[in-house]
């Protein structure tokens, strides 16, 4: 490997680099490379894409490197009318990249365990329909399916599970998804205006509203060489993290309501109220849409509203602290949360899972800590780490962000920077034939936007990963052997997104 | 007669005053007393939807277990006054006639096809099986300790008939924990399944009844109001003195309930429930706690001179 490590290029987050600068190597060094790079942990696999090249398909490999704070790129040209052998088949993280690629262009691959499209878009020719494509079997009668969706019963997000089970246990999951794609990826190009494009990241998921508007400024920021100032960088994390304690107290109150516990079911469901309302005061919308814009705000931060929120948070705290510590000291939710849906250090580290999910198996997986960017710099930022990574670690690392946040807010709006000055970006021209990659602690995890432009400066291929697409394998790993009364259980200990992975 | 009028009167006020205990427990003003039963109107004024896959038993199975429910209900007395149907050992056809019922529901559940339903008939099914011999053990003990063996026959006789008030009423207050417990497991309710949750996955009675609708789903609805109302009656019957006149034993009825009701409540309120394969503990203790009673009637009869009823 010592060897092939010349043939990479580190940048930073949200660093914008030249893609002849990007290393192209041979397609069997390409994922052995990669592969061997995430192997032991220390980096994970943050995007793995193909952009059209001509006739051919250039495959980017993104890998965040957590000890190094960096950013690894390295690509590979590959015909895509031959098949080739998968990085799947050397580290499982690169599944759903995989798939992904193979139902963009048709690529195929000769080793890939599971070789079926993701989400099979709409618009694009594929030799069969989805309906033809094999799930997940079983012979026998002492087993039996339970086909769960694409319709929720709680009219939510539309997704297809498919459970094998034995009596009550479950022996595999198969989650199929694809029914909420909306073509995102494809509307950022064909979208010119900038204002339409913040829009469009704002609706990538409708909970992660902050977190990817956030994503893509900064990617849009690098592209035009443009620093966000002080204030800029200020509001944006100040975006994010009321956006993690809203729905990480959203989820508790779910969870709550999942095990049948009433009381913290209305508590914390009423306590996700103020914080999302005091966005709405803050922004205009409860959710934070128009909060972030690339090269301005439109909603500058005031001492007036600081002293309204530290208002907010004297209510907020002693109802949610006594909330929280009845919660996880009651025998009987400790009896449902604990030990269910276990997933252990490896099969995160196989996986390649982000965000809580990870954290709560102790692996140190949090872009705050690892790759700051903007206001994350100024501080030290030391995730929540717990080692047990079963729901009650996923449930109580989220009692502890939201603990964690609130501090932070606490201590960030006592010193809010001076307002900088609004600057209009839609008029800059971005870097020319350039990939650009922004990383960004959502709530729910790593979201990781890469945009590459074309020669006049145009965005020719935008390409979005929201940190479900590591995760839903890892729900499905996770109830792997458990009741299959406990899936709403452990599906919601892992709250992922059916859109953001659909795009 | 009059315990029929008393259980139909009660069943309308139980799930409402449940709800509302829930609401105040979690700081909410909640429905109105009476909101269950008007849903459960507006659903009894709706047209059902069949699925084609379904048959006859999936739309006869509500009804019928309506019906055995009012007819289990018939055989519950208030204090000394029998119920309209009163027979010698009418509590083993009180507790088949319920079995019937949840039997014609299961099979209904399977009619559908359903992989959703099937899984909770065979919960529920299960659980049944467990439960059964809970209701037995007490009216057996009961049983042993009057020598009588209609329900009316052991109220009437199982105070200030021999055995010392402490003894027969610390067997009462036992036993109607255990049947209210009983009422709760034959009801679906917390700790064992939480009809709220709403995830298909977890429940066990709600996902039987996915496939209901309109009518039906009244019926169905307003069968575990009255089933809820039928424990209790049962629970209060345990602690009507004879003689005590019909608004003393009225009183002690709809206190009971009250007490039924609420203690559901607060249990449904600030408790997570089981995990499911640990509902089969729950049941076996509560069939061991009678194991207790039994004791105590064997003992109890013993000091009274043994009057075996057969």
């Amino acid at each position: 490997m010592t060897d092939k490590i010349k043939d990479i290029v580190r940048i930073k987050n949200c660093e914008t680099v030249k893609l002849d600068r990007i290393p192209i190597l041979q397609y069997a060094d390409f994922i052995e490379l990669n592969s061997s790079l995430v192997k032991d942990g220390m980096r994970h696999l943050s995007h793995y894409f193909a952009a059209p090249a001509g006739k051919n398909l250039r495959i980017i490999s993104i890998v965040a490197d957590d000890a190094a704070g960096d950013i690894i790129c390295s690509s590979s040209l590959v015909p895509n009318d031959r098949p080739l052998s998968s990085a799947t088949a050397l580290h499982q993280s690169f599944h759903p990249f995989e798939r992904d690629i193979h139902e963009k262009y048709g690529l195929h691959y000769t080793d890939h365990p599971w070789l079926k499209p993701l989400r099979f878009p709409a618009g694009i020719k594929h030799p069969k329909d989805m309906t033809e494509y094999p799930f997940y079997s079983y012979e026998g009668e002492d087993l039996h399916e339970v086909g769960v969706g694409p319709i929720h019963a709680g009219v939510i997000e539309p997704g297809h599970f498919r459970f094998i089970c034995n009596g009550e246990k479950v022996l595999h999951l198969e989650i199929q998804l694809g029914y909420q794609h909306r073509g995102v990826e494809e509307l950022f190009i064909k979208k010119k205006s900038l204002l339409e494009r913040v829009i469009l990241s704002e609706s990538i998921a409708g909970d992660t509203t902050n977190g990817n508007a956030a994503a893509f400024s900064q990617l849009y920021e690098s592209l035009c060489g443009f620093r966000p100032g002080e204030h800029l960088s200020f509001v944006r994390t100040l975006a994010l993290e009321l956006e993690r304690m809203a729905i990480h107290t959203g989820d508790l109150s779910a969870l709550a309501g999942d095990v049948a516990y009433q009381l913290g079911n209305a508590v914390f469901g009423r306590l996700r109220t103020p914080i999302i309302n005091y966005t709405q005061s803050w922004g205009g919308n409860r959710l934070g849409r128009g909060l972030i814009r690339p090269g301005r705000t439109n909603f500058p931060y005031t001492s007036e509203l600081a002293e309204s929120l530290v208002k907010i948070f004297n209510e907020y705290e002693p109802h949610y602290t006594e909330m929280a510590d009845t919660l996880f000291a009651r025998p009987s939710v400790q009896a449902r949360f604990e030990k269910t849906g276990i997933l252990s250090k490896e099969d995160i580290l196989a996986m390649g899972t982000v965000g809580t999910p990870a954290r709560s198996t102790g692996v140190k997986r949090d872009i705050r800590s690892t790759h700051p960017h903007g206001y994350y710099l100024s501080f030290k930022h030391e995730p929540v780490l717990l080692p047990q990574g079963d729901v009650y670690a996923r449930a109580y690392i989220r009692d502890r962000e939201i603990r964690q946040s609130m501090s932070l807010i606490r201590k960030m709006i006592t010193a809010i920077p001076a307002v900088d000055k609004n600057v209009d970006l839609s008029e800059k021209k971005c870097a020319s034939e350039s990939l650009s990659v922004s990383l960004v602690e959502g709530w729910r995890g790593e979201i990781c936007h890469a945009a590459i432009t074309d020669k006049n400066g145009n965005i020719a291929l935008y390409k979005i990963k929201d940190p479900s697409m590591h995760n839903w394998f890892a729900l499905a790993m996770a109830v792997r052997g458990e009741e299959i009364s406990d899936f709403p259980l452990c599906n919601k200990s892992f709250n992922l997104s059916y859109c953001g992975h659909d795009l | 007669m009059e315990s029929i009028i008393l259980i139909i009167t009660a069943s309308l006020f139980f799930t409402g005053i449940v709800i509302r205990v829930k609401s105040m427990a979690s700081g909410r003003k909640g429905p109105g007393i009476l909101q269950p039963l008007r849903d459960i109107a507006r659903n009894m004024k709706k047209g059902g939807v069949y699925s084609e896959t379904s048959g006859i038993i999936f739309k006869i199975a509500p009804s019928i277990y309506t019906g055995t429910l009012i007819t289990a209900s018939l055989c519950i007395p208030l204090g000394d006054r029998p119920g309209i149907l009163s027979f010698q050992w009418d509590f083993v056809f009180f507790v088949y006639t319920l079995a019937l019922g949840k039997f014609l529901m299961v099979i209904a559940a399977l009619d559908t096809g359903s992989s959703f339903e099937g899984m909770g008939a065979s919960r529920e099914a299960f659980f049944s099986m467990l439960m059964e011999p809970a209701m037995f053990m007490v009216m057996g003990s009961f049983a042993i300790l009057t020598g009588k063996t209609s329900f009316s026959g052991i109220f009437a006789a199982l105070h200030g008939t021999g055995i010392s008030n402490a003894v027969s009423y610390t067997m009462a207050a036992l036993s109607a924990i255990i049947i209210m417990l009983v009422g709760m497991v034959e009801n679906s309710r917390m700790p064992v399944d939480d009809p709220k949750t709403h995830l298909e996955l977890t429940m066990i009675h709600e996902v039987m009844i996915l496939d209901n609708s309109g009518f039906d789903l009244g019926l169905i609805m307003y069968s575990s109001c009255l089933k809820f109302a039928v424990f209790g009656a049962v629970a209060a019957g345990l602690f009507m003195k004879p003689g005590a006149g019909f608004f003393a034993d009225a009183g002690i009825f709809f206190l009971v309930q009250l007490c039924y009701a609420v203690f559901t409540g607060f249990m449904e309120s600030f408790m997570a429930r089981f995990r499911m394969r640990n509902n089969p503990q729950f049941i076996y203790t509560i069939t061991a706690a009678t194991l207790l009673i039994f004791i105590g009637a064997v003992h109890a009869s013993g000091i009274a001179g043994g009057k075996m009823p057969w």
